[in-house]
């Protein structure tokens, strides 16, 4: 099994369709603790990431360019955190698998663990300060381990999404360390981070794109 | 169906892009946008070779911060976000190209995690392009974290005072050195607390941000309509300014003979006729223990859309500040000297 850049850019549209219907939910989780348009700036980021992929030529295209294609235009249409953060891990999703016009199992998982790295050294953030990080680096983290033991890619990307999902959980127990929340002390507490929350969104099409084109 | 907020507008995603459209055409004497990059406002009679230039920025939805300050003596540029969303990286580059006049460029807004990540991602594309940035972050929210973590604290009204002075340091031709050094100083003298009452709404989802009962009221509420530090029922002008006073008192430590320069501030919604109300006790409580007022500004300065409740900031005024706040500027929104 094989990854192409015909596959990423069904990936990316999965990614808009999943969080144009979660828009709502994200919004709603933001405004508890923040300033209610997370769920907007992640339906501008994916919508222009899905404009900017459909021009492409997929068959003169590698999956660097595409990527890098997805990291422009999701920067240049959002800003705020959620611009960074995903741009950076595209762009680093776009190293992991540079010169490769088709990308093997383990090039995906490389591709995965380079995002929320991405994720973590742009936002400097680490596990527990409750933010899309404590969704991004147990996935990464369970996926590795997966690929590691032998699973296929579908079995890596579902053990991910599951990680994602507990680690997104895990947020309501916390006390945000970082962003707008931060500020709010033990007021945060009982509440999803909704860029955690997002992020499960985000891996969970994912999972479901390339698990269905497999 | 969930209740909508009513606004005068379009189309919730072309708000912002119309605004800006709206304000070149009210003042083609002041802005521009710059070559190919609509969000990024340029000062028409500004920048020039050798002057620090100063870029400021954020999000929309708290005109008129920030393009209301760009012009001569103050802001060079605006780079321009989404509603309450950091601007990316391009159009701040291309504010940073636009008034670069080979002494260097200082960047300056709320701290923000957003604002911080697309501002320093610019900064790094400015350096790959030759023009040396540096970075003031204003933190003058007092009610946003304890006194010894000043620097988590988020930017707000008191940007107004904190741009002011920067602007002015860059106007008289001082050094990138000189400029950051006095915009650190006019940010460690500005102390801003502020108090919600209703609630603002994003264009795109016309919906309140949060909720808060019709007798409530929010002190330390941010600018966003981040949870502040203390909600109760709502109690009189004098009562709320003499609590937002008291937590600043604390922080700027006056002494008698001091100065001041006060700035009381509409969250959007609140009118003239309260933050009058509001000043009128700033003024006692000042004259109570022999601070005097340099000079007030009451109004719209720094907004979060529709938001009703006010904000009261004081600038700690030295023999320097006042020279900087004291200095001509002429912007699009504000005038002075």
């Amino acid at each position: 099994m094989t990854i192409d850049a015909a596959n990423l850019k069904r990936m990316f549209e999965a990614i808009a369709v999943a969080i144009e219907a979660d828009k709502d939910r994200l919004c709603q989780l933001d405004g508890v603790i923040g300033d209610a348009d997370h769920g907007i700036a992640m339906e501008l980021g994916f919508n222009a990431v899905r404009d900017a992929l459909a021009p492409l030529d997929l068959a003169a295209t590698e999956p660097t360019a595409l990527l890098n294609t997805a990291a422009k235009s999701f920067l240049n249409a959002v800003g705020a955190s959620s611009g960074p953060l995903y741009a950076t891990a595209f762009m680093r999703a776009a190293s992991a698998v540079k010169g490769k016009a088709t990308l093997v199992e383990a090039d995906f998982i490389a591709l995965f663990q380079a995002m929320a790295q991405g994720i973590k050294d742009r936002g400097k953030a680490e596990p527990g300060e409750k933010t899309m990080v404590d969704a991004w680096q147990p996935a990464a983290e369970a996926a590795a381990a997966a690929n590691l033991a032998g699973k296929t890619l579908a079995e890596s990307l579902k053990a991910a999404l599951a990680a994602a999902e507990s680690g997104a959980e895990a947020t309501k127990d916390m006390i945000a360390a970082k962003g707008r929340s931060s500020r709010l002390g033990e007021r945060s507490l009982g509440h999803m981070d909704p860029g955690a929350a997002s992020a499960v969104t985000v891996i969970g099409a994912m999972t479901k794109s390339l698990t269905s084109a497999l | 169906m969930p209740v909508q907020t009513k606004k005068i507008i379009n189309d919730g995603n072309r708000a912002v892009d119309e605004m800006l459209e709206g304000i070149l055409a009210a003042h083609p004497r002041h802005l521009r946008s710059a070559d190919g990059s609509p969000r990024s406002i340029i000062a028409r009679d500004g920048p020039r070779p050798g002057k620090v230039g100063l870029v400021i920025g954020g999000g929309s939805g708290h005109e008129p911060t920030f393009l209301g300050f760009v012009g001569r003596g103050l802001a060079d540029a605006a780079a321009i976000g989404n509603v309450f969303a950091s601007p990316p990286p391009d159009p701040i580059l291309e504010c940073a190209k636009a008034v670069s006049g080979g002494a260097g460029v200082l960047f300056m807004y709320g701290n923000y995690a957003g604002d911080v990540m697309n501002f320093d991602m610019a900064a790094e594309m400015a350096d790959m392009d030759d023009i040396e940035v540096r970075t003031v972050l204003t933190t003058d929210d007092v009610a946003s974290a304890p006194r010894d973590q000043r620097q988590k604290r988020r930017g707000v009204a008191g940007n107004f005072f904190i741009f002011k002075a920067a602007g002015a340091a860059c106007d008289r031709m001082l050094s990138l050195d000189e400029v950051e050094r006095i915009a650190r100083k006019a940010n460690d003298h500005t102390f801003t607390m502020g108090v919600a009452l209703s609630p603002c709404s994003l264009p795109q989802t016309r919906r309140p941000n949060f909720e808060i009962g019709a007798d409530e009221m929010e002190i330390g509420m941010g600018i966003h309509g981040e949870p502040g530090i203390a909600r109760g029922k709502l109690r009189t002008a004098d009562e709320i300014t003499d609590e937002m006073l008291d937590k600043i008192f604390a922080e700027m430590a006056p002494s008698r003979g001091d100065k001041v320069a006060v700035l009381v501030n509409s969250l959007g919604s609140t009118p003239l006729m309260e933050l009058y109300i509001m000043n009128r006790r700033v003024k006692q409580r000042l004259d109570d223990i022999g601070v005097s007022i340099h000079a007030t500004w009451v109004g719209n300065y720094c907004t979060s859309l529709e938001m009703a409740g006010a904000s009261v900031t004081l600038f700690h005024l030295d023999a320097e500040l006042q020279t900087m706040l004291d200095h001509p500027c002429d912007c699009a929104m504000f005038r002075a000297g």
